[in-house]
């Protein structure tokens, strides 16, 4: 059997303020938490798929992760995508929280895609497949 | 230095005008993604990013930093030359 993803990542500033954000606004659960000295293995999972991949809020401590994710950003580049059923939909909710969107909803061939910041340092894009 | 007439010469910057036309503000990945998903080109982001240099440097689009992020913006003040030097006659 190849292997399975069972876990991706995306690099937070912050933990607790990723945990927050993740949870709170965007709407994931908490999986796992276990402490691991100054920080944790910190994950959350889509409520409809709970046992499914899990996206960890791993710490951006490395010096080489800040000019990465700062390039990114500012050339609007997502580090991640999640679906949604209605990325117009989630747009408002989303915006109706006080998300900043770097890219509102547009239609190109097969999908509708938006970009918004996870205030962790981050942009990433929501996608809805038609 | 590339003139106005160089800059609209491109069918790659063309496009890029147009889709600023269509939503003006949109940041590097947007614009390649709509050139990419839209018109079919399969240009480098490096390679964008140097038509955009291009354009910029005409004063056809403008970069605006808000934060952490750079949107591009559509200025159509120097097509007005080309009306002032072929004027159209009704």
């Amino acid at each position: 059997m190849p292997p399975r993803i069972y876990v991706t990542s995306v690099l937070v500033d912050d933990q607790a303020k990723a945990l927050a954000f993740y949870t709170d606004v965007l709407g994931f659960q908490k999986k796992t938490d276990i402490p691991m000295g100054e920080h944790s293995w910190l994950t959350v999972v889509s409520p409809h798929d709970p046992d499914g991949v899990e996206l960890l809020l791993e710490p951006d401590a490395h010096p080489a992760a800040g000019p990465f994710k700062r390039a990114l950003v500012e050339d609007g580049i997502p580090l991640t995508s999640f679906a949604v059923d209605d990325v117009n939909a989630e747009y408002d909710r989303l915006r109706a929280k006080g998300v900043r969107f770097t890219q509102e909803p547009t239609t190109m061939g097969p999908v509708t895609m938006a970009v918004f910041d996870d205030t962790c340092g981050n942009l990433i894009q929501l996608v809805t497949k038609h | 230095m590339p003139d106005v007439y160089d800059a609209l010469a491109d069918p790659t910057r063309r496009a890029i005008l147009d889709e600023l036309a269509e939503r003006d503000g949109q940041t590097l990945f947007e614009i390649c993604a709509r050139l990419t998903m839209k018109h079919g080109l399969d240009s480098t982001r490096q390679a964008i990013s140097q038509h955009l240099d291009v354009l910029e440097s005409v004063g056809l689009i403008s970069t605006r930093r808000e934060g952490r992020y750079k949107f591009h913006f559509l200025h159509t003040t120097p097509l007005k030359q080309i009306l002032d030097r072929w004027p159209i006659k009704d």
